[in-house]
């Protein structure tokens, strides 16, 4: 019991990321996709700061009256994965944007159709 | 108490997921996706880690949900077309898979909070001890964002910069060539 409670949090993580894979995999339209990705993307984010959490611990800004901190070090590195995550993001609408110009539509299907390749 | 709020959260999270898989009128779709991030932001606040928080508040909340509506506004096409019956076998397998694997991998993590974990012997733990002392700065965050690991920043701020070349040279292309309609008649 203690031991489900203490990974409890880990494993609705691990469902979140799952959601988003099967998003990213099995929706047709190319926005779905993107939006797919980032819910991956922000699990994982999620997993690894949920590392650095501390027991009785409080946020990693040194005080007097605290002794316990968090860990700074996934917080950091993660700070750093939003900004390059949404800098993608946006790469990922201007081909979007591109593809529909080109196209006329932002299905995969239709896309592949077009193009002779797979259905 | 923190740990309830937390998966009160995360059970959320989970149920905003679904519905972003869902949802087929987009810009619904963007709404909640602007939801979401925000959920998440509350859970790093949770979690202990306001500087996150911040981060996620701003740039996943504000600026990926406005990016989200500005792509949707210029292909003005709001609506994800349906194909009624057709559970996707393959992927859900896959995910499924995948799943269940990483549930397998968390039994070597340690319990959430716990002290004893690895994450909080190595290195973290001498940015904690004696981070203020070394670099003078009482938010740990920033200490090793801007100090210990500063080169980390700089990769980040060339990437940023590599997509935003990336996205202007797309957007602004002066010819721009057309797929003819009437490829969709070849086999």
């Amino acid at each position: 019991m203690d031991y489900a409670i203490g990974h409890l949090n880990y494993w609705l993580i691990i469902c979140v990321m799952m959601v988003g894979l099967y998003t990213l995999m099995s929706r047709g339209n190319l926005i779905k996709k993107v939006a797919g990705l980032n819910i991956f993307q922000t699990s994982v984010i999620l997993f690894y700061v949920s590392l650095g959490k501390l027991q009785g611990g409080t946020a990693p800004i040194v005080s007097p009256e605290f002794v316990l901190y968090a860990n700074p070090l996934p917080q950091v590195l993660m700070l750093t994965a939003i900004v390059v995550g949404v800098a993608t993001t946006a790469l990922g609408f201007a081909l979007i944007v591109r593809i529909k110009e080109a196209y006329g539509s932002m299905d995969e299907s239709e896309i592949n159709r077009m193009d002779g390749t797979g259905t | 108490m923190s740990l309830l709020i937390n998966l009160f959260l995360l059970g959320f999270l989970l149920i905003i997921a679904i519905a972003v898989m869902r949802i087929h009128n987009l810009m619904a779709m963007a709404m909640l996706f602007g939801l979401y991030s925000l959920l998440v932001s509350g859970l790093f606040v949770v979690l202990d880690a306001p500087d996150v928080a911040f981060t996620e508040a701003a740039v996943g909340t504000g600026i990926s949900t406005v990016l989200m509506l500005v792509t949707l506004a210029s292909l003005r096409n709001s609506h994800e077309a349906r194909y009624p019956g057709r559970l996707k076998k393959g992927p859900l397998l896959l995910s499924l898979l995948m799943g269940a694997m990483l549930v397998y991998g968390t039994h070597d993590i340690a319990r959430l909070g716990e002290p004893s974990a690895p994450v909080h012997q190595q290195v973290g733990k001498h940015y904690v001890e004696k981070g203020q002392q070394e670099t003078g700065i009482p938010n740990l965050v920033t200490a090793v964002l801007a100090s210990y690991r500063g080169f980390d920043t700089l990769g980040e701020v060339t990437v940023v910069l590599t997509a935003g070349l990336a996205v202007l040279m797309l957007l602004t292309r002066p010819r721009k060539p057309h797929i003819k309609m009437e490829a969709r008649n070849d086999p």
